[in-house]
């Protein structure tokens, strides 16, 4: 088999906050047939292929996978809608619906599904990050016009924005024959500058409340973080292994198991390009106070921010990470869409020292970032209540 | 200058090589396959043992005996497994399904000696503590209460009751049933289930002979077998199609589910049947998501699928659908079938769908842990690698007027069990 992924350097974060939801949008149009090729799927199938794509708040990442003998279909096909596509009014028609009823499927018809439509806005002030991919509202992609289609390709659609990995059971120089061929006269494009807005440091604790129809209380705590490219996110991300990862982390043996307060808690980290969140998310049981429960969350990250982790402990993440990282290489298209983000961060190869990183992380280092990442000010908490 | 609007030139997918599994019993009769491939040094061994003993008055046995193995042993805690199992970088993972309970080891080879151990510890002195028992109904019910918002879960669990009663398969669980577990059920339901007769291991990754002898130390010789294993076997009758309708006043899309009992993976039919499903509903490309989604917009996605099982197979469709269209989307599904009943598929169509298939049938082969798995199906199934051949010909060679019967003697949309979640 062989994988052809290709990322291109647009998300939600470049949209117009006037035409959210603009980026993820595009992606189901780059669907709707190119300026050769009427269908993007039917060919694709017809030779045993198959392919999906992702929008997120940075990128829109598109990956095929196919039969190694077929590669040249996965040239032409991507290189024709890279090129031009045929701005097909039916199509545009047609995906806004079906992103629509994405919208409702993912955001509102499932209990806490609209949680990060109150969680981006009530963290992100300035930067783009305040709305999800999917868009701050329905309106937004009903609006959508093909005129806005065909800038947004010009603009962010062309070889200078784009990277494109190529794998599996291929020969470099025939990847690069066909990448030639394919490729070689589209116009590159010019690669714009991105000029967001920077975040302000949070200088103030921010809390909200809703009420849903849901049936369990829950609590969202989010604290402002360092970006992907930063040092200091490596620490991060482990933390978030030493709260929540197995069933040996702190927050499901402390939290759940031995203090009964929760029926399930989490932290994560969104890992986004600029400035990032770091979430804890839990759902308290009945007869627990949303007071007590929160005072438990704060207990265990003032304790990650004030006392050194345990050498075992520390050891144990890093172990996991590694593990984590021996299995992913099974992957072809993991691999495929690692390097594509690697070389976006700057260079494909950091994926290869990605690991070392990790492992250079102290306990210290750890205790300091926590320290910085875990403040009153620098938190944002919503309680989304059961009416 | 190239001609953009040309195809490249392409094949068939032509030859499809399995890792064959590797048999091996050891000496307490424990039955043992490997699927030895691949570059990273890791294995992933998995103990599944068949599902027995199905009391419909005890439907949560099962399933809690199976969940709470990771939580204490005699002599460890599930805090010390827990530890001992992130500490080697593993994942242990307890999985149930409708005919099989598992554990299964994730481990970097150079750590088994330290990880298999705790397999080892849970499959043969697991206690069920009664403090971990309450936790987990405590949570347990919580999650459900959760899920029963959700209307895509309320149609599955909707439909298997249809189609399955309060057999195993289709007990309609509440939070009551929680209350009704209690630790004796579980410590006799794990004598009786987890021995070795009861149990297959399927080791697949770089599968060395260090990890074999390991486990043969650990599994093949003081873990013994030493009662009777009733095996689940039930018996279902098909029902008249019919319209089981779930009211959500609020619900801005509604859940589709539609199906019925059919045959399963040891039907001669059942290659002839995936294809005639692949075109249906079974890609992207399909002529449900052609039409529901890409042409009317009514949907994020839709997509039919057949389930084997052991004593039973079904075919069902699903989607989540606007609440407002919920009717027209039912009616344009009822349209698809009967135009496969009717209508031959083209040589066009169909060709796309063989190489589709073929390409699909090839990608899932990425590595040795996905060759066990195409293994684990035929051998649950009682059939061998004589199946995979058959089905390639099938995919390869069906014809449209045989996929037109398979339609009439396999869809019929009036005797389809019909469930909506939402509005219509």
């Amino acid at each position: 088999m062989a994988v052809v992924n290709i990322l291109y350097d647009v998300g939600a974060r470049d949209e117009d906050p006037d035409q959210t939801g603009f980026a993820h949008l595009f992606e189901h149009l780059m669907f709707g047939g190119s300026v050769n090729i009427p269908s993007y799927d039917e060919p694709l199938q017809r030779v045993g292929g198959e392919n999906n794509a992702f929008t997120s708040n940075d990128i829109t990442n598109y990956y095929i996978t196919l039969p190694a003998v077929n590669l040249e279909t996965a040239f032409w096909l991507e290189s024709d809608r890279m090129l031009s596509l045929a701005f097909s009014e039916k199509s545009l028609e047609v995906q806004r619906n079906v992103v629509c009823e994405e919208f409702k499927q993912r955001y509102l018809n499932q209990p806490y599904g609209d949680v990060w439509l109150k969680l981006r806005p009530m963290a992100y002030k300035q930067h783009p990050y305040q709305w999800a991919t999917i868009g701050k509202s329905l309106d937004h992609i009903e609006h959508a016009s093909i005129e806005d289609v065909k800038a947004f390709f010009n603009r962010h659609y062309n070889p200078s924005n784009a990277i494109m990995v190529v794998g599996g059971a291929v020969k470099l120089d025939e990847v690069k024959r066909l990448s030639e061929k394919w490729f070689g006269n589209i116009p590159s494009g010019e690669k714009l500058p991105r000029v967001l807005p920077i975040e302000d440091d949070q200088s103030e604790e921010r809390k909200d409340t809703v009420y849903a129809n849901v049936p369990l209380n829950a609590i969202y705590k989010v604290f402002h973080m360092p970006a992907r490219t930063e040092a200091a996110y490596y620490a991060a991300d482990l933390i978030s292994d030493i709260l929540s990862r197995g069933n040996s982390s702190r927050l499901f043996r402390n939290l759940l198991k031995e203090q009964k307060l929760f029926s399930e808690i989490n932290a994560y980290l969104t890992g986004s390009l600029d400035a990032g969140l770091f979430v804890v998310e839990g759902k308290p049981l009945p007869g627990i106070s949303m007071e007590l429960a929160e005072a438990a969350i704060w207990k265990e990250l003032k304790r990650i921010s004030t006392e050194p982790v345990p050498e075992a402990e520390l050891t144990k993440v890093k172990n996991k990470m590694e593990s984590t990282m021996v299995f992913s290489e099974m992957s072809l298209l993991d691999k495929a869409m690692n390097l594509a983000y690697f070389e976006l961060l700057g260079d494909a190869d950091l994926l290869n020292s990605e690991i070392r990183k990790y492992l250079a992380v102290g306990a210290e280092e750890i205790r300091a970032q926590a320290a910085h990442i875990f403040r009153k000010e620098n938190s944002s908490t919503l309680y989304y209540l059961a009416k | 200058m190239i001609d953009r609007a040309l195809a490249p030139a392409f094949r068939q997918v032509e030859n499809i090589e399995l890792i064959r599994a590797k048999p091996l019993v050891l000496a307490n009769g424990l039955k043992v396959f490997s699927i030895d491939g691949g570059d990273q040094d890791l294995v992933r061994m998995e103990f599944i043992f068949a599902n027995i003993a199905y009391d419909q008055a005890k439907p949560l046995q099962t399933f809690a005996c199976n969940t709470m193995l990771n939580d204490g042993t005699s002599e460890l805690s599930a805090t010390d497994i827990a530890d001992r199992v992130d500490y080697y970088g593993s994942f242990l993972q307890t999985e149930y399904t409708n005919d099989h309970s598992s554990v299964t080891l994730y481990s970097l080879n150079k750590h088994l000696a330290s990880t298999l151990p705790i397999v080892k510890a849970i499959l043969t002195d697991s206690i069920f503590p009664e403090f971990e028992l309450e936790t987990l109904v405590r949570n347990q019910k919580q999650k459900l209460s959760v899920s029963l918002e959700k209307n895509d879960f309320v149609s599955r669990k909707t439909f298997n009751h249809v189609l399955f009663g309060n057999s195993l398969y289709g007990y309609d669980i509440s939070a009551k049933d929680y209350d009704r577990l209690d630790r004796d059920q579980l410590l006799s339901y794990f004598k009786a289930a987890y021995q070795p007769k009861n149990c297959t291991v399927f080791i697949s990754g770089k599968v060395k002979n260090d990890a074999i002898q390991l486990l043969d130390k650990l599994f093949g010789h003081d873990w013994n077998s030493d009662s009777e294993v009733q095996a689940n076997r039930f018996e279902f009758k098909a029902a008249a199609g019919q319209e089981h309708y779930v009211e959500r006043p609020d619900a801005l899309q509604s859940a589709i589910r539609i199906g019925q009992i059919s045959i399963n993976r040891n039907h001669a039919d059942f290659p002839g049947f995936q294809v005639l499903n692949t075109i249906l509903g079974g890609y992207f490309g399909s002529r449900l998501m052609a039409n529901i989604r890409e042409n009317k917009g009514f949907t994020y996605g839709i997509g039919s699928a057949l389930v084997s099982m052991k004593n039973s197979g079904y075919f069902f469709i699903a989607s989540e659908v606007g609440a407002e269209v919920c009717s027209a989307a039912m009616l344009e599904i009822e349209k698809e079938i009967n135009i496969l009943k009717k209508e031959p598929v083209t040589e066009s169509e169909l060709s796309l769908v063989r190489n589709y298939m073929l390409g699909s049938m090839l990608g899932s082969l990425e590595n040795a842990l996905s060759h066990a798995d195409k293994f684990k199906n035929i051998y649950f199934s009682g059939l061998d690698y004589d199946y995979y051949h058959k089905y390639i010909q099938t995919v390869r060679t069906i014809s449209p007027e045989r996929i037109r019967q398979l339609a009439n003697t396999y869809l019929d949309f009036d005797g389809l069990q019909r469930v909506i979640v939402g509005k219509k």
